[in-house]
């Protein structure tokens, strides 16, 4: 029998329940893994480390020396999410996604939720991510964040609470995959005695989404990278691949007669939609950055006259900024008529006097983020965080407040990982991806992200987070 | 096909081309400099300095001509832009660029060679054997190629993988027979001159070609002319332009149409070349052409294809 540890501090834990027993779901995995000898784990870590990296699924590291790569921490113990939870997630996930499309329709239209009294109007208009250039502009089927990436924690309670929406360019899909992949190669046995919804189509979805977001009957999708030292570069290296689509950088493509092209061996080919994974800022040097050499000069201007797709749309970041993600469930109301069935954080936006007040006096016991801070960098944690670091912060957060919000230290749920000193748990989220076509579309489950040391509660790669394959499993027909 | 895909790829195989000819060169260098015969030697650890005209930035970072220094420059000295560690590492970072576009096999080939390559790198080349690294590095570079062959669809990508290695073989052949004619003596009279013509031979992989077409003591317009024209072996000029006419046609479009055209003429002359001819005008003087035309075919190539503005 593996030995298996609990989390301390009433934690809740996918796997165990609070008196250690195993939870229902995970049964028939947890008999599979006792009737295993405990060195074979090991040795199937060693070799999925050993694929990962010969196939070279690594991230650049920013601030590093140039071009060094790691690989992600991969955990092969599954996180088990039972369908019949997965359905209800899955209809929260959805509502909050089409609301989200419908306001950013609104807000570069008539505007109607600010005229309502709803959202402020200096949340919108003040909004580094809001684009007046989009004011007016119909794109089709009003799609604007064409993928998103919502990630999703659970409190001490197992109660499901969204942290953020990424509507901008949200990664981690191809480790959803790839994950999927390896624990199939590793552990075949497991997924003939277990029925497991397949990830493996989510690419063709994707394209299907993408070619939807255009006017054109056989449009040519191109994904447009930063380059090969991007963080994410092996994600846009295997998304178009797997979609079998032209990985393009700026420089490669040019606007000519209000159309973009892209420079071949025979000659210039009309492109007709951009999955872009550049930032607003970086895509069209005209129109935005200026000393930008990623874009594509006169771009925006194509957009607007809608001779190209754009996914996501450009404006689209005005949504998933932290401060507006305290609206989010007043969208749903607004134009769904619905109550949200998903919860979002309690937040303190630090522009707001009173709320900025209350922020000061609790630091250590609260999460603060910059607004359009990710990737983990530029925030505190209060309960883990120095007297020393927590004195630094305030500084910066009184210099800038509006630049802040904050949220409860929320416990994260954990599931078990394996260690070299056994089965042992640590804290995970889950990025389930949005795909917003004629329909919205998702394949079960997400990406299931993982703080690898333990006490953590920061999951992003960036700073060393590991992931897990997920799995939304059916219950036995039996 | 995007130009600077095209671009990458025909930049990777030139680069993990260069690897082995290097390689291969420097095999030669170091199996002859443990023959006794000093002259010898030293001139086989000179030649790779001339051929790939890196002899002033080794006389600047090594001064006198040492075999191991010497060996280490071209092997994994980093500050060497010719050096194997560094013609891989840039095949590598090619690769990884376009690695949409090659095959899983192709990319795990070339990663895998570049992941070990570092390890090799820190253990040093004596620990490993120099000729043990040195088969390492033609070994890669066949199982890359043998990857591509087998794996990879019959496209313009894979049209331009290997337009980049005949360009960069061809280059390497012509320098390596026009760095020798200043040893303007019948080869095959000494052992020495036995050697040298041996080591020339065997550092393009024609050494059984030419014992089995000429059945003959080494003589030098044998070599040339089997270096040169002969269809039969691999690393000829013949051969490789053959390859490069026989590609250009079938890439995808209408463009590059000098490019076609500049390889056509080469090929013809070569084709219908003719020893004695090449004897009269001086072999220096033909390689010289040569290299002139097929360098001006790659820069026609890279204003065509790869660089298209």
């Amino acid at each position: 029998m593996f030995p298996a540890k609990l989390p301390g501090n009433r934690i809740f834990d996918e796997m165990l329940l609070a008196d250690g027993r195993v939870r229902e779901h995970y049964a028939t995995y947890w008999d599979w893994l006792n009737k295993r000898p405990p060195e074979e784990m090991e040795r199937k870590r060693r070799e999925a480390e050993l694929l990962f990296h010969r196939v070279g699924i690594t991230f650049a590291v920013y601030g590093e020396s140039r071009g060094t790569e790691r690989l992600i921490p991969f955990d092969c113990l599954p996180r088990v999410i039972p369908a019949t939870e997965w359905a209800w997630l899955e209809k929260g996930i959805r509502q909050r996604v089409q609301a989200m499309n419908l306001f950013l329709h609104d807000i570069y239209h008539d505007q109607n939720i600010i005229k309502a009294g709803r959202v402020p109007a200096e949340q919108i208009f003040r909004n580094a991510h809001y684009q007046p250039c989009m004011q007016d502009v119909s794109l089709p089927n009003d799609v604007y964040a064409h993928i998103s990436g919502v990630d999703l924690i659970r409190d001490d309670k197992g109660e499901w609470y969204v942290l953020e929406d990424n509507l901008r360019t949200p990664s981690g899909v191809s480790y959803m995959i790839e994950n999927r992949r390896m624990m199939m190669r590793l552990f075949p046995e497991l997924f003939s005695g277990n029925r497991v919804e397949p990830v493996d189509h989510y690419p063709s979805l994707l394209l299907e989404t993408l070619q939807q977001g255009s006017h054109v009957s056989h449009p040519n999708v191109v994904l447009l990278t930063p380059g090969r030292y991007n963080s994410a570069y092996f994600e846009h290296a295997f998304l178009a691949q797997q979609m079998g689509i032209e990985l393009v950088e700026g420089p490669d493509l040019f606007v000519k007669d209000s159309h973009v092209y892209m420079r071949t061996t025979a000659g210039p080919q009309r492109v007709d939609v951009i999955y872009r994974r550049i930032d607003d800022d970086y895509l069209d040097p005209l129109a935005f950055r200026q000393d930008s050499m990623l874009g594509v000069p006169g771009l925006l201007s194509v957009y607007r006259d809608g001779n190209v797709s754009i996914a996501n749309a450009i404006g689209t970041g005005v949504a998933d900024d932290k401060s507006v993600y305290p609206f989010v469930p007043e969208m749903i109301r607004f134009y769904l008529d619905e109550e949200p069935l998903l919860k979002n954080v309690p937040t303190w936006s630090c522009r707001n006097q009173q709320d900025l007040g209350y922020v000061l006096e609790h630091l250590p016991e609260l999460v603060v983020k910059e607004v359009h801070g990710a990737g983990g960098y530029g925030m505190l944690v209060g309960p883990l965080s120095t007297r020393e670091q927590i004195a630094q912060f305030r500084e910066r957060l009184v210099a800038r407040p509006d630049n802040y919000i904050a949220q409860p230290t929320l416990s994260l749920s954990t599931c078990p990982i394996f260690t070299e000193t056994g089965i042992t748990p640590r804290h995970i989220d889950l990025r389930p991806f949005v795909l917003s076509g004629r329909e919205i579309r998702m394949v079960p489950g997400g990406l299931t992200r993982v703080a690898m040391q333990e006490g953590s509660l920061v999951v992003n790669s960036s700073q060393g987070g590991g992931t897990k394959d997920t799995w939304v499993l059916e219950a036995p027909s039996c | 096909m995007l130009s600077r895909t095209a671009a990458e790829l025909y930049w990777l195989s030139r680069y993990l081309e260069r690897a082995e000819n290097t390689a291969r060169m420097l095999d030669v260098a170091w199996n002859m400099s443990l023959i006794p015969f000093s002259v010898t030697a030293r001139d086989e650890l000179s030649t790779p300095l001339e051929i790939s005209g890196a002899k002033e930035l080794y006389a600047q970072r090594y001064g006198t001509l040492q075999v191991h220094n010497v060996l280490h420059f071209f092997t994994f000295d980093q500050d060497n832009p010719g050096s194997i560690y560094n013609s891989l590492r840039v095949a590598r970072e090619n690769a990884h660029a376009v690695r949409g576009k090659i095959t899983s096999e192709m990319w795990e080939s070339i990663n895998t060679t570049w992941i070990e390559l570092q390890e090799m790198s820190s253990a040093g080349l004596l620990s490993i054997g120099v000729s043990t690294f040195f088969d390492w590095v033609k070994q890669r570079s066949h199982l890359f190629r043998g990857a591509a062959y087998g794996t990879i669809m019959r496209n313009d990508a894979f049209r331009f993988l290997r337009i980049g290695t005949f360009i960069e073989r061809a280059d390497n052949t012509a320098r390596i027979l026009g760095g020798r004619e200043h040893v303007d003596v019948t080869p095959g009279n000494t052992a020495v001159e036995f050697y040298r013509w041996n080591a020339l031979l065997r550092s393009v992989g024609a050494f059984e070609a030419y014992r089995e077409i000429y059945s003959d003591s080494l003589q030098y317009d044998h070599i040339v002319e089997l270096l040169i024209l002969r269809a039969e072996v691999p690393r000829s000029l013949r051969s490789c332009v053959e390859m490069l006419c026989e590609l250009l046609p079938t890439i995808e479009g209408n463009a590059g149409l000098n490019a076609k055209r500049q390889a056509a003429v080469l090929f013809a002359r070569l084709q219908y070349g003719d020893i004695h001819h090449i004897m009269d005008v001086g072999v220096n003087e033909y390689l010289n052409d040569f290299l002139r035309r097929i360098n001006e075919l790659a820069d026609t190539l890279r204003r065509e294809y790869l660089e298209v503005v």
